[in-house]
């Protein structure tokens, strides 16, 4: 497939070098003629990349191999119907100065742009709204660069105001002091968060009102921005493990499979089948796990206390399982590159199966409450709709997207890991309300507790590690009685897995879309740039879209069924 | 700290005597303030389900109003961003109140060494327990519970505490 698709890009742009990188096909342009490509590969029916699913930076400073401007920028592309996933280069002379902005392409740019500045300070000309995103208003230089210091921490003394940019968005939307005039009334401006217990963390939204209707809408993110891609940078590939743990919490062990995966995708390992079974099995059941706790929230959130004991109190009780598992409840730090942390234990299929049990009487108490209560379906019907198009030009990925019709699962359109063999649907919601997106992890959670269930069947016994004394630590065995072992034990540790030189770009269907890591090596055992594509930011980025002209109270529950982590949202 | 009745009363007996009774009446009816903003969060939400149920302690009444609260919980990372938030919160629940940071995060940045990490909460706000771990078992809340109401008991409506402390945004 790569191939084909490498040789029909390279004939429609002669004059940019196209390269095939892992599933991807990477476009060198020049900067004049960056908006000129990004536009015909989304327009022009032979490429039809709706989805901008990343943009990114990256800053060449202390890399091995000298290029001629010390920036790049990087935009990720996606034509979801065919599979087709192109990356988008172009050198930066002057950040100052910057490359144009692909914000009148996809929607998605806006929040991405705003990153790449602020992190990078890379500008983009002709971008509506530049200013920093993750950072605090008060911060100066920007920290991505390589010579920004790690501990180079900036207080910030006072919060930003909003107040200019709720204006421009009121204008946006077409509300200005006449109309408010004819309709005379005044508009009431509503801060929700950062601290609130309706944001489920620390987002901070802020609503022009008129009456209860909500007229413009501004969030700001960044406060729980805990420096996760300067860290990494700092750290062996390993060691970053425990980091990704810590991006989407509700279900760590699935960030520390991605991660691992796009490693090893690199490396060229392929891991053992039992692993492979055993990252499908936790998947999918960490995947449960997030559901349950976005609709214990969310359906809190709508006022069905007792919804959240049923659904909770099986995510409490699956912490048993886990914790037996891998010793810890939350943070699993489980994988490494080229296996696991270890194997399952004993008797684990057992448990697992209770567990599953136990979950489907959760989910099935819950549903009787939802199913047909007549109050759920008049909040949620027909409320913060987003149509296909909206999603796909925010980058909405998973279960956010799907519910507004459009089938794309990484699972089925990219499979890894043998999941083209097992048997399960994806649901599809039709209006893209909130209704569709709550049902929707509903069935998720059905298909994969059946996903499960098969993996359980057919899982190979064998090894979980790959045996590749370059990947993986030698047995304690060989560490303990001959000095190979040791060495071998020793340069692991202390040096990391040593990847080869380059850039790269891998995704993995996580429980809330499409989790993707960038990757830039320099050779060597620590990663020289690593940008996480978390699902959540872009979803966030069009939460404007599907609030305005709806009540605030539907916001709160929109915020809720689209389950936002901040650890993943502002990493 | 302060009743108000400590100023016509002074340090006498009646004073000494009513401390033990507020002190009993404080310490089984905490009402936590959730600052929650990352993984320990979650954690709290353990704490307060039916498993290891927070009410058994008298402190289950959670609320999202500082106003109304008295035990700020912070549980997750501070980031410089949120710093200032987090101390205008604290200024807003009235005294007594206490803190507790829940988490390597809260107690000292963590695994978080870098440019937007606060290292540490009490270089913000004052703080009287501390709770080790990333994330800290649910039973490790109840512990830090039972350490804020032992040190209840021992204060007196004629101290003020945390009168001098000055953190990096005063």
């Amino acid at each position: 497939m790569n191939a084909t698709a490498l040789e029909k890009i390279q004939a429609a742009f002669p004059d940019a070098t196209c390269k095939a990188v892992l599933d991807s096909v990477v476009i060198d342009v020049q900067p004049e003629n960056l908006e000129k490509t990004l536009s015909r590969l989304k327009n022009d029916a032979a490429f039809n990349c709706g989805l901008m699913v990343d943009v990114t930076a990256i800053d060449y400073l202390d890399h091995p191999q000298r290029r001629q401007t010390r920036f790049s920028v990087v935009y990720t592309l996606r034509n979801w119907q065919e599979g087709l996933l192109v990356q988008v280069r172009t050198p930066v002379a002057d950040p100052d100065q910057g490359v144009a902005t692909a914000t009148h392409l996809w929607g998605s740019a806006v929040w991405g742009e705003r990153e790449v500045y602020d992190q990078y300070g890379i500008r983009f000309q002709g971008h509506p709204d530049l200013r920093r995103i993750l950072n605090h208003w008060q911060f100066e230089g920007h920290p991505l660069r390589k010579d920004y210091s790690i501990y180079k921490g900036q207080v910030c003394y006072q919060t930003d105001s909003l107040e200019k940019e709720i204006r421009a968005r009121l204008l946006e939307n077409g509300v200005d002091e006449t109309t408010m005039q004819d309709i005379n009334t005044e508009i009431m401006f509503l801060n929700i968060g950062p601290s609130h217990p309706a944001t489920h963390g620390a987002i901070r939204i802020l609503t022009a009102l008129d009456g209860e209707t909500i007229l413009a809408n501004v969030n700001e993110i960044g406060y729980l921005h805990r420096g996760f891609e300067k860290t990494a940078e700092n750290r062996t590939y390993n060691q970053v493990i425990p980091l990704t743990d810590r991006l989407n919490y509700c279900s760590s062990m699935i960030n520390n499979i991605a991660y691992a995966k796009a490693v090893e995708s690199w490396l060229g390992v392929e891991i053992t089948e039992r692993a492979k079974f055993m990252r499908v099995v936790l998947t999918e059941f960490y995947r449960v796990l997030d559901h349950l706790v976005c609709l214990a929230a969310a359906l809190v959130d709508m006022g069905g206390l007792t919804n959240y004991w049923y659904l909770y109190n099986e995510k409490e009780a699956a912490y048993d399982f886990i914790s037996r598992l891998t010793g810890a409840r939350l943070t699993s730090s489980f994988t490494r590159i080229g296996g696991m942390y270890r194997d399952f234990y004993e008797g684990w299929e057992g448990d697992l199966e209770i567990q599953l049990r136990g979950i489907e009487k959760g989910i099935g108490d819950a549903l009787k409450l939802v199913d047909t209560n007549r109050i759920v379906h008049d909040r949620t019907q027909g409320v913060c709709v987003v149509s296909a198009e909206t999603a796909l030009s925010y980058g909405f990925t998973g279960p956010v997207l799907r519910a507004s019709g459009v089938p794309f699962d990484l699972r089925k359109d990219a499979p890894y890991y043998n999941y083209e063999s097992f048997d399960f649907e994806v649901p599809v919601g039709t209006n893209g309300d909130i209704y569709d997106r709550f049902m929707i992890r509903f069935y998720e959670m059905a298909q994969s507790i059946r996903i499960i269930r098969q993996a359980i069947k057919h899982i190979p016994t064998g090894p979980v590690n790959v045996n590749n004394s370059q990947v993986c630590l030698p047995p304690k065995q060989q560490v303990y009685n001959n000095i190979e072992g040791l060495a071998n034990h020793f340069k692991l540790v202390f040096e990391g897995v040593k990847t080869p030189q380059g850039e790269w770009y891998d995704s993995f269907e996580a429980a809330n879309g499409e989790l993707g890591f960038h990757f830039v090596s320099d050779g060597s055992g620590k990663p020289y740039k690593l940008k996480v594509r978390p699902p959540c930011f872009y979803i966030m980025g069009g939460f404007h879209k599907m609030v305005e002209g709806n009540m605030i109270a539907d916001a709160v529950i929109n915020l809720s069924c689209i389950n936002i982590i901040g650890g993943e949202l502002d990493r | 700290m302060a009743l108000g009745l400590e100023a016509s009363l002074g340090n006498t007996v009646i004073t000494t005597r009513l401390d033990e009774v507020i002190n009993w009446g404080r310490q089984y009816s905490l009402w936590p303030f959730i600052f929650g903003t990352a993984c320990c969060a979650i954690e709290f939400m353990s704490a307060a389900a039916s498993q290891h149920d927070i009410s058994r302690f008298g402190a289950e009444v959670v609320r999202f109003s500082p106003r109304q609260a008295d035990l700020l919980l912070v549980c997750g990372t501070i980031s410089y961003k949120q710093a200032p938030i987090l101390k205008r919160i604290y200024e807003q629940i009235p005294d007594p109140k206490w803190v507790v940071a829940m988490g390597a995060c809260a107690s000292s940045g963590g695994i978080y060494d870098n440019y937007c990490t606060v290292q540490g909460i009490d270089t913000i706000i004052p703080v009287d327990v501390y709770i080790s771990g990333c994330p800290p078992r649910p039973e490790a809340i109840l512990d830090a519970l039972i350490k804020i109401q032992e040190q209840i008991k021992t204060e007196s409506v004629l101290i003020d505490r945390h009168k001098d402390f000055k953190g990096i945004l005063d």
